[in-house]
């Protein structure tokens, strides 16, 4: 066979390896298992939990969505300080617009404030 | 194999062996302890792992967090009755083949704390306790001399025939009942299946 001919014999030799590779060791320790060692699941070997407590209740617990517009709001005004510390440092400095932009940026925020306050999101249920 | 065909063999440098030596020559040196410490004679076994007395010569530096991937538990220390059946169902919870080494006097009898309310009277009262060691805590060598202890018992077991490993006969369990808390005392106090009281005892030492 001249090996020029068949430029992708050796791609299907080492797929074949490949493919044999890994399943030969699992079917021989399947093989072992069958022939010499029985199997014996329980309740407590195949449990989830294995730090030596039973487990209680379920897994699947959930969480309240309140706190995500809770967060929200942490983080907006967690962000507006970023933006009141150099007003600060500028404030004597500042033009009159720059001052009255800066008011009603803050008022903007302090409205959606006033407005989550009514709408309940700051009492915890 | 003829056992003057074998050493004939290997005076020519050629090795010999059985599937059911080297099957145990591997397991022995690989045993895989579970880490899990109870309480001062913990120190001693993180002693044994640590490079001074390097348990790792001996295949076993491979402490696993989880049951499931150990062979090895190695009860270190005073086991309290809240404690039991935690060790008891993190037992069960080894996969097969699992072994049992009772360290120190409180793991095999209750030590210096055997009159306390609370102590259990050795672990080998729930599971199989395969290697006792003695002493209050034992030094690293004698963890040592218990992990050489049980490489020759892993070693001299059988893969087949009527006295194989208990692993390997399909009836004999590998869950064991887990006591819980009753009124007084741990129910059942002992399993019959591993322990049963020593001969001459009375109802009042033998609790």
């Amino acid at each position: 066979m001249d090996p020029a001919e068949h430029n992708y014999l050796f791609l299907t030799v080492f797929l074949i390896v490949a493919i044999a590779f890994p399943l030969l060791p699992l079917a021989l320790a399947r093989l072992w298992a069958i022939k010499f060692a029985p199997p014996k699941p329980g309740d407590q070997k195949n449990a989830t939990y294995e730090c030596g407590l039973e487990s209680k209740g379920d897994a699947a617990i959930q969480f309240k969505s309140a706190y995500y517009l809770y967060g929200i709001l942490f983080l907006i005004f967690d962000v507006e300080t970023l933006f009141l510390l150099p007003f600060a440092v500028a404030f004597t400095g500042l033009s009159i617009g720059a001052f009255l932009a800066m008011m009603i940026f803050l008022l903007l925020l302090a409205e959606g404030l006033a407005w989550a306050w009514m709408k309940g999101v700051l009492t915890w249920r | 194999m003829d056992e003057g065909l074998r050493s004939e063999l290997s005076k020519q440098g050629i090795f010999t062996t059985k599937m059911e030596e080297l099957y145990n020559w591997g397991r022995k040196n690989s045993v895989w302890p579970l880490q899990f410490g109870l309480a001062c004679c913990a120190i001693e076994m993180i002693a044994t792992t640590m490079a001074r007395y390097d348990l790792a010569r001996f295949g076993a530096e491979v402490f696993r967090p989880s049951p499931r991937q150990a062979d090895l538990m190695i009860v270190a220390g005073t086991v309290t009755k809240k404690m039991a059946p935690q060790v008891v169902r993190l037992y069960n919870q080894m996969p097969e083949p699992k072994y049992v080494i009772a360290m120190g006097a409180c793991a095999i009898s209750g030590g210096p704390f055997k009159q306390g309310y609370n102590v259990l009277k050795g672990i080998d009262r729930y599971i199989p306790v395969d290697v006792h060691i003695p002493g209050c805590p034992p030094r690293p060598e004698a963890l040592i001399h218990a992990f050489m202890t049980l490489q020759r018992k892993i070693d001299e077991q059988s893969l087949t025939g009527p006295d194989r490993a208990r692993h390997l006969c399909p009836e004999t369990p590998s869950e064991f009942p887990i006591p819980q808390f009753g009124e007084h005392d741990l129910v059942p106090p002992s399993n019959p299946q591993v322990w049963t009281p020593p001969r001459g005892a009375t109802a009042a030492s033998g609790q």
